[in-house]
């Protein structure tokens, strides 16, 4: 089966050196063994980006290891640990398996064709050697006469492909089925390499871009309207179909007890919309739209998902004199399942700068401690709680600053903790004044946003179809049994022998089956007591 | 949209139903490893006895996994959807499918001496769910309301099962072979190779570890696909190479190995009964330390 395995070639003279090594690598790297060999590499080798936090599904994760192993973590990511997927020893594992892939799978693609087209193998001499074997004799002439042409016509009604050799009179049926199987293996493989370059080609094509939405506002498909933004290697921002998308309202649903029976639900949240307007840019066709978690939404080529939402307080700031200094929704991220969030204000249109770190509280309650607390995750009594700290927001030196942290490293506290001055404390719709005669805040209303990604692979599609094949495929070749089938005339009855070829259940039947329809007065009378061969054939070994 | 009914009450009535289970897994454990030790006896008249305490344990097997599909079923009417959402439910749901599909195999395969195995294992399982897994009847979290839930995590259990077969079968095979059990003239290993030859010969448990596995693997692959084509409709990618789908992939790789090893030669027999209980090992871990220690997106144990 394995023309990539020719044994006669052992001994080689030596003019031919190189090309004889070459050869004897090739050969080493499309067996079996060496296929089986990578296959286990490749498993473990994947073991160590399930250890170790991975840059691509978990940045956060990489740095906290940083910050926590300053010593280490630096070895590590010498040798790629902290990106194991793309590394080029894990690279160089799944390359080498796919080359031996390729070399081992066209040369059997071309055998197989070319055995398609053949009829089958001539009957062997002695068919007693088989793993299933019976005889029957003496069957009487009739039935003797006629064994030949129904065997032939009861084989080939069973899905066999049926040589007749020799003459009626005394002559052989050879027949042989399930050259599905070898196509399911060949269909198997071949796939994987359909998706080994559907996932490249895919992956290279491929961006995803992040954008948190208040209710009420928009943002435009171009980069400058995303948070953050991955592209594939070979995007291009041409990629990117000009549309916008609204978010018009965010709606969620949370488990309510009503009959107090379900304690543990009670607050679980059950279900998250956002409703958005659409806008094409071509056209500026606008549409209504629903995102849910499972439930994206399709774009031209973009789908927008759903992956986070949150409370967003509309605060207003004004200073002593009265005037607007501050205004707007800001997102607060949540920090555990009843919402409780937290949220940065940076106030910078003022003589000195200020920032608030501020506590939102949808269903504030009090701890034994004192300390506030979250107790249903709805805005049934919401609170917002803040402190504040003035200093260098660092907004001036030009480096991106995280919206949801404040550096309170430089700057001095003047509400809240042990400044001296009470933190602040406001419910929906009040106003408080802040201290150092700042002026006031107020707590104006409540939204909420959506955290919607928008990603689009072109290569998904393709890779589901070859993923399909594949299945299919290797469905086909682990189920359908292959075997060859005998049946020839002795002097005064006939014998039936089977040979499968990979792992067959039903080898010992099919023989039985086939002689009673042959024979059906008859007992077989030599029955070969050894059970079928060797579970698996070698394939090595044809 | 909010229309969930919780049932604590009949979820309570579960949880005993599924003890009641354990406890009759317990008699059925204790009838499989009398007869075993009954056959390893050196005395004839003991011998001949054992049948009979062998039909006794298969009758309270099937009972036991009749209580267990109740309580399974319960479990789900209980919740108001299938129940195979937690580690708990995946649990109680995933080893009464590995009792049914023996049960099942057995009127087709003579594979009773794998009952002990069974229903040990499933003792074991449920005894963890209840002790460690249990969490209250909940709602689904909006990411696993998706008819994926009920086709991968199905077929996901299924797959496991016939793995888990395969394993128990590839496990008195690496045992059957094993030199030290051959040769050792201690007492407890004689009787130990006694209850051994009444197992079925050694190509047979091979042959019979690759019927389960190829089907275990058929399934497998379609978890992973299914798997895949969720996670692009609720993570936006449909492989990113979370721990779990590390894992799902690592297992996938070990049984591909063993299906090459079954046509490598030197490499069927005794290595690839290994890597399929490697395999087997791989499932094990990943559904205990990787869903509780390991940090990623599948966080369904619905434990704190
Ligand atoms: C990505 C790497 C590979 C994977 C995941 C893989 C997987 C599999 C699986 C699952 C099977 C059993 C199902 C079937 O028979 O169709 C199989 C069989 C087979 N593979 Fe591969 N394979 C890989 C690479 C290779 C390579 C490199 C070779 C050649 C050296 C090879 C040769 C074979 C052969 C000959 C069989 C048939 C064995 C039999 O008769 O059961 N495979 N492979």
């Amino acid at each position: 089966m394995l023309s990539s395995q020719p044994s006669s070639e052992e001994v080689k003279s030596p003019e031919i050196g190189l090309l004889g090594w070459l050869r004897w690598i090739w050969r080493q790297l499309t067996s079996m063994r060496t296929a089986l060999i990578l296959l286990l590499l490749l498993a473990a080798a994947a073991v160590p980006g399930s250890v170790f936090p991975q840059r691509s599904a978990d940045p956060n994760g990489v740095t906290a290891y940083f910050k926590a192993n300053p010593a280490l973590a630096p070895v590590l990511d010498k040798i790629q640990l902290f990106d194991v997927y793309t590394s080029a020893w894990f690279s160089a594992i799944y390359i080498l398996l796919f080359i031996s892939l390729i070399g081992c799978v066209l040369p059997r693609t071309v055998a197989h064709s070319r055995a398609l087209r053949q009829p089958p193998v001539q009957t062997p001499r002695n068919l007693k050697r088989m793993p299933a074997y019976q005889a029957v004799e003496p069957t009487g002439k009739k039935t003797q006469d006629a064994l030949l042409a129904k065997a032939h016509v009861l084989l080939k009604k069973q899905g066999y492909r049926v040589a007749l050799e020799g003459d009626s009179s005394n002559g052989s049926v050879s027949a042989e089925r399930g050259y599905l199987r070898e196509t399911g293996n060949l269909v198997f493989h071949l796939s994987l390499i359909g998706v080994l370059i559907a996932v490249g080609v895919g992956g290279g094509l491929s961006y995803s871009g992040q954008r948190v939405l208040v209710e009420g506002e928009s943002f435009v498909n171009n980069l400058a309207g995303y948070d953050s933004f991955s592209p594939g290697t070979f995007f291009d921002e041409s990629h990117l179909v000009p549309f916008s998308v609204r978010l018009d309202k965010f709606e969620v649903d949370f488990y309510r007890d009503q009959t107090l029976k379900n304690k543990a639900n009670a607050g679980t949240p059950t279900d998250f919309r956002a409703f958005v307007t659409t806008t094409l840019g071509s056209t500026g066709e606008q549409s209504a739209g629903r995102v849910r978690v499972n439930e994206p939404l399709a774009m031209p080529n973009a789908n927008v998902y759903l992956t986070g939402n949150g409370y967003a307080p509309s605060i207003t700031i004004r200073d002593a004199s009265g005037q607007v200094v501050y205004s707007g929704a800001t997102p607060f991220l949540p920090q555990d399942a009843n919402y409780t969030s937290l949220g940065v204000i940076k106030v910078t249109d003022v003589p000195k700068q200020y920032g608030i770190i501020s506590f939102f509280y949808p269903t504030v309650g009090t701890l034994e401690s004192g300390a506030l607390t979250s107790l249903y995750p709805d805005a049934a009594i919401p609170l917002l709680s803040m402190n504040i700290y003035q200093g260098d927001l660092g907004i001036n030196d030009g480096e991106p600053k995280n919206v949801f942290a404040l550096d309170v490293e430089n700057m001095t506290q003047i509400a809240g903790g042990k400044s001296g001055v009470k933190g602040l404390r406001l419910q929906l719709g009040e106003t408080v004044k802040l201290p150092k005669d700042l002026g006031t805040v107020t707590f104006d209303g409540l939204k909420r946003f959506a955290s919607l990604d928008v990603s689009y692979n072109p290569g998904g599609v393709w890779v589901l179809i070859f993923a399909l094949l594949s299945l299919a495929g290797v469905t086909t070749s682990l189920l359908v049994p292959r075997r060859r089938v005998w049946v020839r005339k002795t002097e005064t009855g006939f014998e039936v022998a089977a040979l499968a070829r990979g792992d067959d259940p039903v080898l010992e039947r099919v023989v039985s089956e086939l002689i009673a329809e042959l024979a059906p007065n008859k007992k077989a009378s030599k029955k070969v007591a050894k059970s079928a061969a060797s579970p698996k054939q070698k394939v090595e070994d044809e | 949209m909010n229309s969930i009914t919780l049932n604590a009450d009949l979820a309570a009535i579960s949880r005993l139903v599924v003890e009641g289970a354990m406890l009759v897994y317990t008699f059925a454990f204790l009838a499989f490893a009398l007869h075993l030790s009954q056959l390893a006896s050196t005395k004839k008249s003991v011998r001949a006895g054992a049948s009979r305490l062998e039909r006794v344990g298969i009758a309270l097997l099937a009972l036991a996994a009749i209580i267990h599909g109740v309580g399974v079923v319960l479990r789900g009417i209980s919740a108001s959807r299938v129940p195979w959402a937690n580690m708990y439910e995946f649990s109680i749901t995933g080893s009464f499918i590995v009792v049914a599909i023996f049960l099942i195999a057995l009127t087709i395969k003579d594979i009773r001496l794998l009952a002990t195995f069974v229903a040990g294992f499933n003792l074991l399982i449920l005894g963890t769910a209840d002790t460690i897994f249990y969490v209250a009847v909940k709602s689904l979290m909006p990411a696993l309301q998706s008819y994926w839930l009920v086709i991968h995590v199905l077929v996901a259990v299924l797959a496991t099962a016939f793995f888990n077969i395969a394993a128990g079968l590839s496990i008195a095979y690496i045992f059957k072979t094993a030199k030290w059990v051959k040769a050792s003239k201690l007492k407890g290993v004689a009787t130990f190779r006694r209850i051994l030859a009444l197992f079925p010969k050694e190509d047979k448990l091979e042959r019979l570890a690759y019927r389960f596995n190829i089907i275990g693997f058929i399934l497998w692959t379609f978890t992973l696909i299914a798997g895949a084509i969720w996670a692009e409709r609720a993570w936006h990618r449909y492989w990113g190479w979370d721990t779990k789908e590390v894992w799902t992939f690592i297992i996938w790789t070990i049984y591909a190995g063993y299906l090459h090893a079954n046509a490598t030669r030197g490499w069927s027999g005794k290595r690839s009964a290994w890597l399929g209980i490697v395999g087997f090992v791989a499932i094990l871990f990943n559904f205990t330390v990787v869903n509780l220690f390991f940090k990623g997106l599948h966080v369904y144990s619905g434990l704190k």
